[in-house]
């Protein structure tokens, strides 16, 4: 018999803590594949964030650092400045990447730092319980947005895929969802293409991933993924945002 | 070699150069900048990596990715940057990284003055951010010792895997002085198997992993204990103080820094009246040499002790706490950034001692 | 076309994202059996009618899924 799928070694064999059908498992796979298809598991550092993804540095099965909440780009910028042969990436959330830490990342895809970014957003902070995120639908309840998001008050929903590509030192910026095998594929293939665009030292890439989280959501895992469609998606849309990797 | 007369914010970039620093992360304040704009004309020349920051955050964050990876390195601020560390030196500590920060203390607090204070002793000290854990710290009271100093530094936190910290005033930042540029003694530094530099799976190097989350709290409480024991271990060993004209003392001067030497320069005064002042002059502030003060305090001479220092008597409480009521002990200096001068120290002295 | 779909039923958290994406809607979540952490794990009712197109492995947050063909 001939192996179609199997799981890859890039990812290590503990259980993932994250909540059934979360879409960082699916996301933490497809990086984890990325680097085994690119064969850079021997040098690829990982910086993981503090959210659900704090725990990474267990499931990567490569060197990693855990950062400070929102310091990741700036952690793996000192690292790649150091030894820049090592592949380094940042997998970071949406209340680490698009709040407490939106400093770290627009400047370091102001500097074109040559790291690749691979961030979640899920419209939600998932580790500390369902508060409101930046990138929280207008209407969405979380747990400290319990009338629903309220533009007035706290306004609209940040597009960080789009805020990121206005910067010049950005190669690549794309957002991609795991809502479905389609979209997952093309996931895929746009982290691929953020770390070969570190590889080739082309400049600072991001792939902004829409996922799920159904359990601060209040919903199935399938009806997670089929929100992500009818809810995110038309908000914020799919496709590349940037792309000077072939200049 | 021979002496240079070098800027101290100039003396000290150099030194840590020499001590191997080839990466800094830093952002422009007041009054340090000579050392990032030092860092930035020499360490592309000798094969390192200056990099401005976006801020202090950003910057002491990339210090601790730096030194994750293995890296000699340094960060410098004055005192509200620091306060902006202080997250990113409590997870440096927490991961067990070495790094050096200097900081070169202004006035406080809030934004406070561009002139010197001695107003972080607490900051530097105590920890500073969350969690148990301490810098060593370091108080060089001349330019030749901060370039002197910037080696030890290096060196303890390789040795011990923790931040040091250079701490100065203002004073020793924008002072020029004769320095010497010497060879210095070679510790044995251990080797860094824990660096992220890439994991082989079919290679005999563990996977690195730099971390300070330890969520079970047996395995939290080993770390802090390998922290505390490690703490132990830099009390017994690396103790440095400057003991001057103490033998005989009536009074001794607990002081630091440049002010330190003002206390000098009040002595001299205070022997012209017939009156024998001593000084013990801590170099580690952390660790704090507390036998050492004991020791000088116990002489049958000695009658009381006095601190000086630019702050509301922060480094007093540890000096308190040494001698622990066994003699009278006072405090001159004032909070902010007024620095004493020998004149008023040596009234205070004699004033004192006629009530 | 022989095919196999393997999974490990006790990393599975029986969250159904391979019921959801099966195209020729061969898996289900057991209604048997609980695995060590108390899910019910997927299965494959049919193993004839799958095409080994491991969209199920594919969505997989927990990649528990194996898929082999001849």
């Amino acid at each position: 018999m001939k192996t179609v799928f199997k799981k890859t070694p890039v990812l290590t064999d503990t259980i993932m803590h994250y909540c059934p059908g979360c879409g960082h498992g699916i996301v933490h796979r497809l990086v984890a594949e990325v680097i085994e298809e690119l064969g850079i598991q021997n040098k690829t550092i990982g910086f993981v964030p503090v959210g659900c993804a704090v725990f990474g540095y267990k499931y990567f099965n490569i060197d990693c650092v855990e950062a400070a909440h929102g310091r990741a780009p700036a952690a793996a910028t000192g690292c790649k400045r150091v030894n820049p042969e090592n592949i380094v990436f940042t997998y970071q959330g949406d209340g680490d990447l698009a709040s407490i830490g939106a400093a770290e990342i627009v400047h370091a895809a102001h500097r074109g730092e040559k790291i690749t970014t691979i961030f979640i957003n899920n419209a939600i902070y998932g580790m500390t319980g369902g508060q409101m995120a930046p990138t929280t639908l207008v209407g969405q309840k979380t747990t400290t947005s319990p009338y629903g998001r309220d533009p007035e008050h706290c306004g609209k929903p940040i597009r960080i895929a789009e805020m990121i590509a206005t910067i010049e030192g950005a190669a690549y910026v794309e957002r991609v969802s795991v809502d479905c095998v389609p979209n997952i594929i093309k996931a895929k293939a746009a982290i691929k293409k953020a770390f070969q665009c570190q590889i080739d030292r082309k400049g600072f890439a991001l792939v902004e991933v829409l996922s799920s989280c159904p359990t601060n959501w209040g919903k199935s895992p399938a009806e997670a993924m089929d929100w992500i469609k009818s809810d995110m998606i038309p908000y914020y849309p799919l496709g590349v945002k940037k792309d000077t990797t072939n200049e | 070699m021979a002496k240079k007369l070098m800027k101290g914010s100039e003396a000290i970039p150099e030194a840590a150069i020499q001590a191997g620093c080839r990466f800094f992360f830093g952002y422009p304040i007041t009054p340090q900048n000579d050392i990032p704009e030092y860092m930035s004309a020499r360490l592309p020349k000798v094969g390192g990596c200056f990099l401005q920051a976006e801020s202090e955050v950003a910057a002491i964050n990339m210090v601790y990715g730096a030194a994750a990876a293995g890296a000699r390195v340094m960060t410098s601020s004055s005192s509200p940057g620091v306060s902006l560390k202080q997250e990113g030196i409590s997870y440096i500590a927490g991961a067990e990284l070495p790094c050096v920060i200097c900081n070169m203390m202004r006035g406080g607090p809030g934004l406070g003055s561009i002139q010197p204070s001695q107003g972080d002793y607490f900051q530097a000290t105590k920890g500073g951010g969350h969690g148990d854990y301490h810098l060593i710290v370091l108080a060089p009271s001349s330019v030749q010792e901060a370039v002197d100093l910037m080696h030890t530094a290096f060196d303890l936190a390789d040795i011990y895997r923790t931040p040091v910290m250079l701490l100065a005033d203002g004073i020793i930042g924008q002072m020029m002085e004769p320095v010497e540029f010497h060879e210095h003694e070679k510790r044995e530094l251990p080797d860094k198997p824990w660096a992220v530099t890439g994991y082989d799976p079919n290679g005999t190097k563990p996977r690195a992993i730099v971390n300070s989350l330890y969520i079970e709290v047996d395995e939290l409480q080993e770390m802090n204990d390998r922290l505390q024991a490690r703490y132990k271990e830099i009390q017994e060993k690396e103790v440095m103080v400057e003991k001057y004209n103490t033998e005989g003392a009536e009074v001794i001067i607990c002081a630091y820094g440049t002010v330190a030497r003002i206390c000098k320069s009040a002595i001299a005064l205070c022997a012209e009246k017939g009156v024998k002042v001593g000084l013990v002059r801590p170099i580690t502030l952390w660790p704090f040499p507390e036998k050492e003060l004991v020791e000088v305090m116990a002489q049958p001479s000695v009658k009381r002790e006095l601190t000086v220092e630019i702050s509301a008597g922060q480094m007093h409480e540890d000096v308190r706490l040494a001698i622990n009521g066994s003699k009278p002990t006072d405090f001159y200096g004032k909070p902010g950034s007024y620095t004493p001068t020998a004149e008023e120290i040596a009234e205070y002295i004699l004033k004192t001692r006629e009530a | 076309m022989v095919s196999k779909v393997t999974i490990d039923e006790n990393r599975c958290k029986g969250c159904g994202l391979c019921v959801r994406a099966c195209p020729k809607k061969i898996m289900q979540l057991s209604k048997t059996k609980l695995n060590e952490k108390g899910y019910h794990p997927a299965e494959v009712t049919d193993q004839e009618a799958c095409i080994a197109c491991a969209s199920c492995a594919r969505t997989c947050p927990d990649a528990v899924i194996t898929v082999e063909k001849e």
